[in-house]
Formats: structure tokens, C-alpha cells, sequence
């Protein structure tokens, strides 16, 4: 068959067939990773020199993952990041979606210059912060059930409060309350609802795919946190998972037991991912925000 | 009301048997071996016995991933947070008391009269740190490539020549059966670079400061004696002697296991494993490059928290950590070199005819401890990005100087660092 530049069918094989390269090339780490957790050091030192790096051939087993269990405690850093990334993406979905919709749909003096300052944190490097936020977390008060403390390092609330508001986040909530069709929040009012009814009733039931891109995003970052919890917490009860690796990175690299650990930390991010899918292409392609 | 007598009973006794226990003063302490499940075993045997073994302290301890550990100590510090007891890297040591992060132990320091020099961290004259282990560097080889290149054992009292060196070099090049003729662990552009490479140019007679001041590199790192040793280590990459810095990190370590080098220079810390996997391995002397064969030394140490309230209680735990049967007990457990002869004695590797024993002399003989300067850990990291720099082609005389100037920089900017 002769190349036609207009034959459909020739067209869409050829860049289904690009599609699928570079997905191979996205996919190759991972699958390198996979793989890799199976087989014993030698073996998988030996084949990083070939393509036998991306196959589960050879001396195949689980005892990389029960050598990293038996390292470091596995589940206690999964759990911890877990439960830290998840109370930062809750409480950060809540007060920027509210900081956001004050910034779109109230009006009060000083609101964009404020709104500009916001932005502006967008491009302060979280390393140029650290040292100051380090010494005012380490001597700020709190009160639990059992009385008034000082200090929040090694908690779990020292490594959720900092995080919860953000410029981005807020941002994209901002860009995207401003695309609702003005005269619903017009027609809520005249209505008689309040501005938690539009907020609550109106402006959130549309608002999936920023809510869906948020989370990802402030998802990714706080499961990837390494900085801050190294700083401010110094026992291991509370240590996340990006910490833990260091475990594993002794003076002989036991390397099939990285592979396992990280394949096992990498579960919840894929798990999270894949139920928030569909929400975030869509919110991807209405705001052209991308990770 | 029986009841009651009896609840009073169990109350007054249980209050007995705790009371030694609640007379006891907790103690925190801090290591760098999250993860070393060998390490972590014999750290908490101590502990617990170090615990039941008097009444009046109690430690706790808290591990850290090494990787990352100096800098968790560096934010504690900052927060005011240190724990009583700190373990720290012997080359950092200096920059930790400098910075107030520890005080000098109240321990006499002829209790440990018999430990190998590098395993005792002095700084401004005083004693801050002890460790329980050193490590040292040799040339690992098998004995049927030296036999088949035709190539004279080096001892520890007649090591190699430069010259001897790098006729084994060649000889090794030359037989076509390597890759490389010798690996130096070029991917590894963390504390080896100092700890391995320094040696080296301290044994061409130059240094990565002046000893004799620590308030300048001038003279010491592009020196006659630097400069020579700048052209030999870019001849070893230019020669094709040796992978540079793009080499695989997989090949340090078992690129000498399966035969890709002639040679490998590398820690006591891979002997085992490689004695493991080569029959015939043997582990030579550092060559004598003019100035007497040099290696590295200092491994992690235990020191008092400036911090601590209890630098007694501290005390006393470093000196019971110190006891033979323990450092013994690391050495078997983690291949590395006991400070003490007795406690050497006592290991299956180190004693005499053991099958490191070598490295025990070998660190007695030649080790040179890194620049004892709070600046060290800026000096470290100049060294080593102008030998990665040296080993990528860069100008010899060009990227000493330039070294020179940023080490010199530093020191005047950290106000010569206390240096008298």
C-alpha cells in the first residue's frame, strides 16, 4: 500500500503507535521499578545493562518485601502519610475553596491587592521559609486534653497546619469560581440565600473538577513531603513515607528493597489517582493547569 | 474493707517496686542507624543492659535515617531541641562543637588510651566524641591478577611506588582481560570523595587545608605538591584507567566481583561481601606517592548534647558503650574495625590472623584523620565537586585555585573559625 498523507486509517495507526512510545518511556521507570522489587541485588544489578531490567525473569521472589518490612516500619510511615496527606487535603479543599469564593464573589477593600500578595507566595521557594517556620512551630502553644503545651515539633499537626493554605490552590479555585455563569449567584441571592447557601449549595455542587485537581495536586505534594517532616519531626512514630526511605540507603544499598518500599509507597498515589481520574483530565483541560 | 486493705497492699507494693525505676533520670539519645537492622540490634542490647545495670539513668533512644541525619540535628539545634546523647560523623565533630551543638566530654581522655586515634574526636584540645568503630580504605585485589601481571605483593612497610602503582595500572590495562583497570567509586560524590581521594593528595605531600593554621588552602591545595597530585588523578581518567564520575553505581558494588576491574579501592565496609563472592581477595596498602602512604579515617562517635543537663549521666553511658565486649560486637556485626587491640582479639575478623586483621594495621599505620576544622564540611564539598571538576578534563592549576579561593573565602567569612 502507497503512503497517502490522507489515508484516516494510516494517519490515527501512526499516532496511536507515537502515543504508545511515549507512554512506554513514562512507563518504563515504573515498570523498572515493578520488576526490580522481585529479584535479588546481584541479579538486579547485573541486569540494569539490559532489557531483562524491565522483565520479571529470573530469580523471582517477595523477599525484598518482606526485607523492607522487617527494615523499616512500612506501615506506620504509609499510615502516617496517609493520614497527614489526607487531613491537609480536606481542611485545604475547605479553606481555599472559602478564601477563593471571597476573593470571586465578595466584595470588600483591599481584596485584589490581597489577592496579589496571595499569587505573589507562589513564587517564594518553600526552602527560603523553612528555618523561620521551623523556629515558630517549634514555640507556638497548643491545647490538648491534657492541658496548654509549647512547641508542635514532632506531632502530626506541625506537619498538616503549614500546609493546608496555599497560593496555588486558592488560585485555581479562583480561576475557576470566576468561570460560573455569574447569574446563578445572582439569581441565588435574589432568591434570599446567603453567601454560605451560594457557597455551599450553589458554588460547590459545580465545582468537581477544581475540587478534583486541588486534591490531586496538594495530594502529591504533601505525600511527597521530605523537607519539613525531616526538620520538624525527630521520632519516628510520626515520620512519613518519603523520610522512611532513608532507611534504606545504607552503606551497602540493599537496592531490591528500595524497589519494594517504593513500589509500596507508590500504591496510595496510584489508588488516589485512579478514583479521582476522570475529574482531573476534565479539569485539566477547562483550566490548562497542569502538575 | 477487706478489699480495701487489699487494694492499699497492692498500691504500697507496687509503689516499692517502682520506686528504683522512677528514681531513675531519663537520658535521650539520637543515632544515625535507622534501618541497619544489625546496628540497631546491638545499640539497643546496650541500651537495655546499660539500663539495668544501675539505677540512676535511663536512656531512651531515637534513629534516624544516616542520610539524612546530620541535617534533623542541625533544625533540632536550631529549635532548641537536641537530645543528651548525639552520635556524630568524626569529621563533622569540630563543626558541631564550634556551632555549640555539643560540649567536650567529661570523661577523662586517658580512658581510652588503647582506641585508634581516629576513633577519639579532639577538638580545641578537648575530647568531644568516641566511637565504637573506624573504618579504613585499602586496594582490594585478587592474588591471581597480581600473580598473573607479574605484580610484587605491596606490604605495609614496603607499599607500592607511584611508579609501582601505575606499572600495575598499566600492566592490568595492557592484559585487555578489564574494563578499567581500577575503580575508585567515582558515582559517589558524597564524604567518599574526602575520606577516600584526600589521602591520596596528602600522600603527594599537599592537603585540602593548611594544618598548620586551618586558616588557609593556600599553598596546601595548589601547591607544587597538589598540582602534581591534580595531573596524576586527570591522568588516571585520561588514561583510561579508571570510570570517572558517570560511572554506574551498581559497578562499586560488584564491578570487581565480576571481574570488570583489576582493582578496586574501597572500604573495609565491602570486605566481607567480597570475601564472600572472591576466594583469592586480597586487600593492599595505599601507595606511596612521596610523601608515606596515607587513608582516611574517623567514623561516627558518640558525644554529649551541649544541650544536656545530664553530661554525667551521658558520660557514664559512652563509657559503658565503650566496654570491648561491645565494640567487639560491632565489629562482628557490621564488618567494621574495633577501636581497641583487646577488643580486636575478641572479633572473628580482626584478631590476629583473622581475615581483616590487615585493616586493623593498615589504620594504626596510615591513617590520617580529615582536617580537624569546623570548616571541614564546606572544605569536603570544595574537594570534592574540583575532583569531579579535575576528573572531567577541568584545568588542573585553574581548579585548585578556584578551590583555594572558596575555601579561603568561607574561613575568613566564618571568622577563621576560632582557629588560634
Amino acid at each position: 500500500m502507497a503512503f497517502n498523507p490522507d489515508n484516516h486509517g494510516l494517519r490515527l495507526f501512526v499516532r496511536y503507535l507515537v502515543l504508545c512510545l511515549i507512554a512506554l518511556i513514562f512507563i518504563f521507570p515504573l515498570v523498572f521499578m515493578i520488576n526490580s522489587s522481585f529479584k535479588p541485588d546481584s541479579q538486579l544489578l547485573a541486569d540494569t545493562s539490559s532489557l531483562r531490567a524491565f522483565l520479571p525473569v529470573g530469580d523471582i521472589s517477595l523477599n525484598n518485601y518482606f526485607g523492607a518490612f522487617r527494615r523499616a516500619p512500612v506501615g506506620l510511615f504509609v499510615l502516617n502519610s496517609v493520614l497527614v496527606t489526607g487531613a491537609t487535603v480536606l481542611l485545604s479543599l475547605l479553606i481555599c475553596s472559602l478564601a477563593a469564593f471571597s476573593f470571586a464573589f465578595l466584595r470588600w477593600k483591599g481584596r485584589d491587592v490581597l489577592l496579589s500578595i496571595v499569587i505573589a507566595t507562589l513564587i517564594i521557594p518553600f526552602e527560603t521559609i523553612a528555618i523561620p517556620l521551623l523556629l515558630l512551630v517549634s514555640k507556638l502553644p497548643w491545647i490538648g486534653l491534657d492541658g496548654l503545651h509549647w512547641g508542635w515539633l514532632n506531632t502530626y499537626r506541625v506537619q498538616i497546619i503549614p500546609w493546608v493554605a496555599d497560593g496555588l490552590t486558592i488560585f485555581l479555585f479562583v480561576q475557576y469560581f470566576k468561570g460560573l455563569p455569574g447569574e446563578l449567584i445572582e439569581a441565588s441571592r435574589v432568591e434570599g440565600a446567603n453567601w454560605w447557601q451560594v457557597y455551599y449549595r450553589v458554588v460547590m455542587p459545580l465545582s468537581g473538577p477544581v475540587l478534583a485537581t486541588a486534591a490531586i495536586l496538594k495530594f502529591l505534594v504533601m505525600y511527597n513531603q521530605y523537607l519539613w517532616p525531616l526538620i520538624v519531626v525527630q521520632q519516628e512514630s510520626y515520620r512519613p513515607v518519603m523520610v522512611g526511605l532513608g532507611y534504606f540507603f545504607q552503606l551497602n544499598v540493599a537496592w531490591g528493597e528500595v524497589m519494594a518500599y517504593l513500589t509500596l509507597i507508590t500504591v496510595p498515589v496510584l489508588i488516589f489517582y485512579l478514583l479521582l481520574q476522570r475529574a482531573f483530565i476534565a479539569s485539566i483541560a477547562s483550566t490548562g493547569v497542569k502538575g | 474493707m477487706k478489699l480495701t486493705k487489699h487494694l492499699a497492699g497492692v498500691v504500697i507494693a507496687s509503689t516499692c517496686l517502682c520506686a528504683p525505676a522512677l528514681a531513675q533520670t531519663r537520658l535521650t539519645m539520637w543515632y544515625h542507624g535507622a534501618g541497619n537492622e544489625v546496628e540497631s540490634r546491638i545499640i539497643n542490647q546496650i541500651i537495655s543492659d546499660f539500663n539495668t545495670s544501675q539505677s540512676d539513668w535511663t536512656v531512651t533512644i531515637e534513629s534516624f535515617p544516616e542520610k539524612s541525619y546530620n541535617d534533623s540535628v542541625a533544625a533540632a539545634a536550631l529549635a532548641g531541641n537536641l537530645p543528651d546523647i548525639l552520635d556524630v560523623d568524626g569529621p563533622v565533630m569540630p563543626n558541631w562543637a564550634w556551632a555549640g551543638y555539643l560540649q567536650p566530654l567529661p570523661i577523662d581522655e586517658s580512658e581510652f588510651a588503647d582506641f585508634l586515634p581516629g576513633t577519639k574526636g579532639v577538638w580545641d584540645g578537648k575530647l568531644y566524641s568516641v566511637g565504637l568503630w573506624e573504618a579504613a580504605v585499602a586496594l582490594f585485589a585478587r592474588q591471581s591478577t597480581l600473580d598473573e601481571l607479574g605484580l610484587r605483593t605491596p606490604t605495609l612497610d614496603k607499599p607500592w611506588s607511584r611508579e609501582e602503582f601505575m606499572a600495575a595500572l598499566e600492566a592490568a590495562k595492557a592484559s585487555g582481560k578489564y574494563e578499567f583497570a581500577l575503580d575508585l567509586g567515582m558515582n559517589d560524590q558524597a564524604e567518599w570523595y574526602s575520606y577516600a581521594f584526600s589521602p591520596f593528595l596528602q600522600s603527594f605531600g599537599g592537603d585540602i587545608v593548611d594544618r598548620s593554621t586551618y586558616k588557609t588552602a593556600e599553598g596546601a591545595l595548589n601547591g607544587e605538591a597538589a598540582q602534581a597530585f591534580g595531573k596524576w588523578w586527570q591522568s588516571l581518567f585520561s588514561g583510561g584507567y579508571a570510570p570517572g564520575t558517570s560511572e554506574d553505581p551498581a559497578d562499586q558494588q560488584t564491578g570487581f566481583i565480576r571481574g570488570k576491574f583489576a582493582f578496586q579501592w574501597n572500604g573495609n565496609w565491602r570486605a566481607v561481601a567480597t570475601m564472600e563472592a572472591v576466594d583469592d581477595v586480597v586487600f593492599l596498602p595505599a601507595p606511596d606517592f612521596g610523601a608515606g602512604n596515607k587513608i582516611g579515617a574517623g567514623s561516627w562517635q558518640f558525644g554529649v548534647s551541649a544541650k544536656s543537663k545530664h553530661p554525667e549521666g551521658a558520660a557514664e553511658f559512652i563509657k559503658f558503650a565503650a566496654q570491648d565486649k561491645y565494640l567487639a560486637a560491632f565489629s562482628d556485626g557490621i564488618g567494621l574495625i574495633p577501636p581497641t587491640p583487646s577488643a580486636a582479639q575478641m572479633t572473628k575478623n580482626y584478631k590476629d590472623g583473622g581475615p581483616l586483621a590487615v585493616f586493623f594495621a593498615l589504620s594504626k599505620a596510615q591513617a590520617l584523620v580529615r582536617p580537624v576544622t569546623p570548616g571541614y564540611v564546606v572544605q569536603a564539598k570544595v574537594f570534592t565537586k574540583a575532583l569531579a571538576d579535575i576528573a572531567n578534563g577541568a584545568d588542573v592549576a585553574d581548579t585548585l585555585d578556584a578551590a583555594v579561593d572558596e575555601i579561603d573565602a568561607d574561613i575568613e567569612s566564618n571568622g577563621g573559625y576560632s582557629h588560634r
